[in-house]
């Protein structure tokens, strides 16, 4: 079966269906019809999982047909270790979203559950598109659910959010449609592999490479490009928050490692220097602004990005490990990167789903207006605590696991790499704690926190659905690891393939 | 008989397994079932420590091997597994043995509290935490067990989440204890790097290979490498266990329940940083600057800290800022390479200070949860079994000879004297002059609790009695350690070759223990040499001066503090730590955080970039929307002119 584009169609078509016969007088019928096809898309996607060989680091579950022949266009499908977690971690987020938005979403609630269920398609076909073409069309086209998601059902600022959320995106992949069609022309091909090592002289690289850049760094994002993101944070519904820090973000991780370092290994290793600088700027300032913040989902949405500053960190603090001579040690930097953006998609899915509890029931995000909640929804401080430690990088958690590989990496590329990038562990836990102890602990504040009831059973379904990834792979990432090492092992035989065979140790 | 491996991992899932079932299935289960789930576990895990004791001190089992594979990459395999040797043996026992005490007496203490069933799941989960400490046998499992009990230390101190001083005290332990954490995090970093492994016996046997090596680390200066990781790791240390400039938590901490303070914050988690130097002495070893490091501050948190346990009117303040002073003794003795002697006075100081803590705790639910000493007094008549066994505990704190505490803190006492390493004088004074002031704090709480006048309030005075039976056979089960445990065990822990294997000493450069082994001729001999030594007139000077003080001419403590009003106002603000934290690191973070909000991302990159670019685009619109007249002559002459142009310049090519 093909499985690929079954997880590409099947939540694409479902939803366009739902879209066209579902109407708010048929809730009931649309909340099913979504829950099914999100499932259905789900337990489609497991036998990647089950199905996967970890023994090799390239493309598997291949699907090609040509399309546009004249240039080399093709509809090629394919995942490796690195895009098969995010397709899964996409399929299973978005079976959470549709039970988070369950009743909440009382009007237009087919266009809602279409647009996610379109949305769902669209990612996981970024991710498992081999052609560069078929990538930028689902890249840019993703961007108009997630729009109207925003634009819809968002809050009273919606419209600025969506605006300034639209044009950063955009300015950002029209600069890698350029590069894409630069590209084309040296490759005589879309085709993604046929991209690398065409032997690009170094001044090119550089161009395409901040080309690229542009895009991707909007969308994971970096600083300074990052201010649209707690703006659409804070206007979008739950589910639009859940869905672009779990998985929208990722992209631009996902980006950098398919594109940036294996076509312009040369101009990423000459650009590393500064990436790393920019990383630790989002560690650090980002940290200190996030430990300000009032509105909870902007603390969140700023830890979202000093969190994706390790998964920069660690690609591309390679090529100091590199250059410094540890032949090893770089492929634990890259995983780490890999292993960061899975846990920040479940953690951060997390906490925006918390804070969605809560805002159901109060109709505020200001932390100012919250105190002594654990008095009222225990079960509920409970899971907060989970997630909070799981954010704050608690080992046992999945939270920690990706941060303590990259630290452990980036000692590798110098001392004060990793001392700077270590000052997460405390401002980490400071930023969100402090938010912790003012929302959740203390004397009942006032009397809506006093009316407050703890989870429903709905509620209940899907944090424990996020807590038990988050505790599994904390305890045994072994597994997953399984699944990334080989494939970032190829990548980096593809950027430096006289270096990989260094010694351990200097 | 089953393999040590097996039962070392039947004794670090028992409490695991509890903490389960009484954190999700409390409210099911109920109060009754809970805490036998709980103390069930912790017993087990107890009595199977025996056996695992027995053989490895005395069959010489040993293991090292992993448990499972946490995870692979780049050829490094991080694993979880054990490392059973006497050093580990020693403390699962001290652990499970302290825990079971605790959970014993908590079913007393805690019997009225609502959070009955989860304050049993959190010191189960503590107890699986602290046993996954000491038993790793590589730096990962380390970590893991560090930072998980000091999130359960985090939970227990915020247990009474409602009171405000309550959850500022555990924010404060736990972002305290990442700061040491971001120091050991490095020093593992650093470990990985150079050695190309986490578990203990590679790094330990490549370690010397690694000794003159050197890292640049400011702008081209050479520091050794040994010195630099042994320094990250003790900051982690210094985290944990509360050593200057760190400590600030610790007193703090007392704001959770009494047996988590007896448990955490004195007995068992807060000596985990001196267990992780003792157990890294094959690295610090090789770096006399880090020895010294360890030794001076060390010292300085023995004496000073200690000073400031006087002018404190908490029962429970005042034995936390004891348990400061004697983890300074712990590190003073590590840092003269006397790690056993350091692991020993760990291993005392578990069971008085456990006592005293208890002890503690008796007297504060007999008096409703009254905590400051001014108002108690004479409670001796009311509370025998407390009493006596408090007595016992200070006489242990203070080293009386043939108490537990002399043998352990006269070694160190000895052992620092015989150091030659940089800072060992400042650290000898500051540990002789430390037997007076602990002798002086220790009586004054004696005297202002248990004797001289009642203060008692008295409506709770009607109701005074001594506690049941659940917190009293604790205390006696202490209690005996507490007077016998010194006298057992100097001779072989010590000087009987106990740590071998565990601990390395370069007995060349460090002869410490070797020369402390010739003054040694038993623990009689010790005991009778103890009345004759400048310890014991220390000690009996503390007591007389208590006794002046607070017994004799009770009014005289007031004068002093007005006369030497700088002093005491020095020691009473702690030396200003609280205020200089809370004003400028807290604050400061604000400070910077509030900046690089505003004037960073909503001033220079909203404001000016992103909405300014949006602004210049609109002026260029509004000027350029002129061009578009609608009238069609317009766009025709344009198009003429533009088209002439075009033909000239393709004439002219």
């Amino acid at each position: 079966m093909p499985l690929l584009s079954v997880l590409l169609w099947l939540p694409v078509l479902g939803g366009a269906f739902l879209l066209m016969t579902g109407s708010d007088r048929r809730a009931g019928y649309v909340r099913w019809g979504a829950l099914a096809i999100s499932l259905a898309t789900f337990l489609f996607s497991l036998p990647l999982w089950t199905g996967f060989d970890t023994g090799r680091g390239g493309m598997q579950f291949v699907e090609e047909l040509p399309w546009i022949t004249a240039f080399d266009i093709r509809y090629s499908l394919g995942v490796d270790g690195i895009a098969m977690p995010l397709i899964l971690l996409t399929t299973f987020c978005t079976v959470l979203v549709v039970i988070a938005g369950w009743e909440v979403i009382d009007r237009r609630v087919a266009s809602y559950m279409g647009a996610f269920l379109i949305l769902e398609g669209l990612m996981n076909g970024v991710f498992a598109a081999r052609d560069a073409f078929l990538f930028y069309v689902l890249w840019e086209a993703q961007l108009i659910p997630m729009f109207l998601i925003i634009g819809i059902w968002g809050g009273p600022r919606r419209i600025y959010a969506t605006i300034k959320f639209f044009l950063y995106t955009f300015l950002g992949s029209v600069f890698m449609l350029v590069a894409l069609l630069y590209l084309q022309q040296k490759a005589g091909s879309f085709q993604i592999e046929q991209m690398y090592g065409i032997g690009l002289p170094l001044d090119v690289q550089k161009i395409i490479f901040l080309a690229f850049l542009v895009a991707f760094a909007v969308k994971i994002p970096m600083w300074p490009v990052h201010t649209w993101l707690p703006d659409a944070h804070v206007e979008a519904p739950t589910g639009g928050s859940v869905i672009l820090a779990a998985i929208m973000l990722k992209m631009g991780g996902y980006g950098f490692l398919r594109f940036s370092l294996p076509i312009t290994p040369e101009g990423s290793h000459a650009l590393s220097e500064f990436m790393i600088v920019l990383s630790l700027v989002a560690v650090v300032y980002i940290g200190f602004v996030a430990l300000v913040q009032k509105d909870m989902k902007k603390l969140i949405a700023y830890s979202s990005i000093a969190h994706m500053g390790f998964v920069t960190l660690g690609t591309f603090a390679v090529f100091r490990i590199m250059d410094n001579g540890f032949g090893a040690g770089a492929t634990m930097a890259v995983s780490g990167a890999m292993v960061q953006m899975i846990s920040h998609g479940l953690v951060s899915a997390a906490l925006f789903l918390c804070v969605g509890v809560l805002y159901d029931r109060m109709h505020s995000r200001e932390i100012a207006d919250y105190g002594g909640v654990v008095n009222t929804m225990p079960v509920f401080a409970a899971f907060m605590m989970l997630f909070a430690m799981a954010n704050s990088g608690l080992p046992g958690t999945s939270g920690f696991v990706g941060e303590f590989m990259v630290i452990l990496a980036s000692m590798r590329a110098g001392f004060w790499i990793a001392l700077l990038a270590a000052t997460t562990m405390v401002l980490g836990a400071a930023f969100t704690l402090w938010m912790y102890k003012r929302v959740i602990f203390g004397e009942v504040a006032n009397e809506k926190v006093a009316a407050l009831k703890d989870l429903n059973r709905r509620e209940l379904v899907f944090l424990t659905a996020l807590a038990v990834p988050v505790l599994l792979l904390g305890v045994w990432p072994a597994p997953l690891l399984e699944v990334i090492n080989p494939a970032v092992d190829l990548l980096l035989q593809q950027i430096a393939p006289h270096k990989t065979a260094l010694v351990m140790l200097p | 008989m089953t393999d040590i491996k097996t039962l070392t991992l039947l004794i670090v899932l028992f409490p695991l397994a509890g903490s389960i079932i009484t954190g999700l299935g409390g409210k099911v289960i109920g109060r009754q079932a809970s805490h036998w789930v709980a103390n069930v576990a912790v017993g087990l895990s107890f009595l199977l420590s025996l056996p695992v004791f027995w053989q490895v001190v005395f069959g010489d089992a040993r293991f090292d091997g992993a448990v499972y594979t946490w995870l692979e990459s780049d050829g490094f395999t991080l694993s979880v597994g054990f490392l059973l040797d006497p050093l580990t043996a020693i403390m699962m026992l001290v652990v499970t043995f302290v825990s079971f005490m605790v959970h014993i007496y908590t079913i007393g203490y805690m019997a009225d509290d609502p959070g009955y069933q989860r304050f049993f799941s959190y010191i189960n989960l503590f107890t699986f935490s602290m046993l996954m400490l000491v038993t790793a046998n590589n730096f990962l499992q380390l970590f893991f067990g560090w930072e998980a009990v000091g999130l359960v230390s985090y939970l227990l101190i915020g247990f009474w989440y409602k009171r405000e001083s309550a959850i500022y005290a555990n924010l404060k332990a736990f972002l305290v204890n990442r700061v040491g954490d971001f120091g050991f995090a490095l020093g593992i970093a650093l470990i990985l790097t150079w050695f190309g492994s986490l578990d203990y016996s590679t790094v330990f046997q490549a370690a010397p290979g690694h000794a003159g090596e050197t890292v640049e680390v400011i702008g081209g200066q050479p520091w050794s490498l040994m010195s630099l990781i042994c320094i990250l790791l003790f900051v982690g240390a210094m985290g944990k266990s509360a050593q200057v400039p760190l400590h600030v938590w610790l007193p703090d901490s007392m704001e959770g329940p009494t047996p988590i303070s007896a448990l955490i914050h004195a007995a068992t988690m807060v000596t985990a940083g001196i267990f992780m130097v003792a157990r890294m002495s094959p690295l610090f070893e090789l770096s006399d600057t880090a020895l010294s490091v360890v030794m001076v501050i060390g010292a300085t948190t023995a004496f000073f800290m200690g000073l400031v346990g006087i002018v404190q009117h908490d029962i429970k303040r005042v034995i936390a800022y004891s348990t400061l002073s004697q983890l300074g003794y712990m590190f003073v003795a590590l840092g003269a390479s006397a790690y056993a002697v350091g692991i020993f006075h760990l291993m005392t100081h578990a069971f008085f200070k456990a006592l005293l803590f208890l002890a503690a705790g008796s007297v504060i639910i007999a008096l409703h949860h009254e905590q400051d000493m001014r108002r108690m007094g004479g409670l001796r008549k009311y509370m025998p079994i407390t009493w006596l066994t408090s007595v016992i505990g200070t006489l242990a704190l203070i080293g009386f000879p043939g108490f537990s505490g002399f043998y352990s803190k006269d070694s160190i006492i000895e052992a620092v004297a015989l150091s030659h390493l940089p800072g060992a004088g400042y650290a000898h004074a500051c540990v002789l002059l430390g037997v007076f002031v602990t002798s002086l704090y220790s009586f004054r709480l004696l005297f202002l609790v248990f004797h001289g006048e009642e203060r008692i309030d008295p409506h709770a005075r009607e109701h005074l009695h001594e506690s049941p039976a659940v917190v009293t056979v604790p205390l006696i089960l202490l209690a005996i350690p507490s007077v016998l445990a010194g006298m057992i065990a100097i001779g072989p822990m010590l000087h009987g070759g106990f740590f071998e294997g565990a601990i390395f000493i370069d007995a060349q450069a460090h002869p410490v223990m070797t020369e402390l082994e010739e003054e040694f001729h038993g623990a009689l001999a010790m005991m009778l040499h103890g009345f004759f030594s400048m310890p014991f007139l220390l000690l009996a000077a503390g007591f007389v001066t208590a006794w002046f003080l607070y017994l004799k001419r009770p009014d005289l403590p007031g004068v002093i503090a007005t006369r030497m009003g700088l002093l005491y106002r020095v020691l009473v603000n702690k030396y200003g730590f609280d205020d200089f934290n809370d004003t400028v690191v807290a604050g400061g973070a604000r400070g910077v955080g509030s900046m690089l909000w505003g004037l960073g991302d909503r001033f220079l990159i909203d404001g000016l970039m992103v909405n300014g670019s949006a602004r210049v685009v609109g002026a260029c619109a509004a000027v350029l929307r002129h061009m578009q007249t609608g009238y069609l002559y317009h766009y025709a002459f344009v198009m003429f002119l533009g088209l002439l142009l075009f033909l000239g310049w393709f004439v002219n090519q």
